[in-house]
């Protein structure tokens, strides 16, 4: 990996690293947690259908799902290269790490351009 | 090949250090665990993509897949996740200061205001999402 390609990929860590700081914990609380056990009701699915639709929900989406991947890609690349010292495996662990992150994404905007 | 690696290029010592030298620490071992949170981001991300699948599919399927949310093993796993991305929010919020620096009228706003400032946009944000969610 070429010492150019670090800033960008730091800046799509930082803004992922960002995004879910900030927009996952209700996330997960909410749609997982508190849904689950009743605590609150989720729309049913049809309205859930169409809040989906709504092309600002699926520009959200995408960010978010997108970031956070390059976010996790980013620091769990230097969790194993400098955790478990895979110095020797740097290219390879950079390949799959930022690899899984580009097809998530890709995958990602497929299925919200297709959506339902 | 990698291009830091330089065949017989001669070695010279280096103390080894153990595979688990993040044990050891306190402070290593909290870095450490501040780093694997992004598994958990990861996680979420997935799921939020499953989520939006099932809701695109038929009705049957989407009722099966909110039965299997609301297995108990699937909870706590959730709830670790929820506790794991609460430390990730605190310490990437805690950290915003490092990163930027925002001047106001030629003096630096000072460290306490900017994490303040996240603190009120996490806030927004999670009573946006929360009330898109819950209260529409």
């Amino acid at each position: 990996m070429r010492r150019s390609q670090e800033p960008g990929l730091w800046a799509l860590f930082s803004a992922g690293g960002m995004l879910a700081a900030l927009v996952l914990p209700v996330l997960v609380a909410v749609l997982w947690i508190a849904a689950p056990l009743g605590w609150v009701e989720l729309p049913t699915h049809a309205n859930l259908r169409a809040l989906i639709g709504h092309p600002l929900t699926r520009l959200v989406l995408f960010a978010v799902v997108s970031l956070a991947l390059f976010h996790w890609a980013h620091r769990f690349r230097y969790t194993l290269y400098d955790g478990l010292q895979l110095y020797h495996l740097n290219q390879l662990i950079a390949i799959i790490t930022y690899g899984t992150a580009t097809v998530g994404t890709m995958v990602t905007g497929y299925a919200l351009v297709v959506f339902p | 090949m990698n291009p830091d690696y330089r065949p017989y290029h001669p070695k010279w010592h280096r103390t080894p250090i153990p595979i688990f030298w993040w044990v050891r620490k306190r402070a290593y071992l909290k870095f450490t665990a501040r780093e694997l949170t992004s598994l958990f981001v990861a996680y979420s991300a997935v799921l939020l993509m499953v989520h939006v699948r099932a809701a695109g599919g038929s009705e049957e399927a989407y009722e099966r897949f909110i039965s299997w949310l609301q297995s108990p093993l699937v909870v706590a796993l959730h709830v670790v996740v929820f506790i794991a991305l609460l430390c990730h929010t605190v310490t990437w919020l805690n950290l915003a200061p490092k990163a930027m620096v925002i001047r106001l009228g030629g003096r630096r706003l000072p460290d306490a205001a900017i994490v303040l400032g996240h603190y009120a946009a996490w806030l927004s944000v999670s009573g946006l999402l929360a009330w898109v969610l819950v209260g529409t």
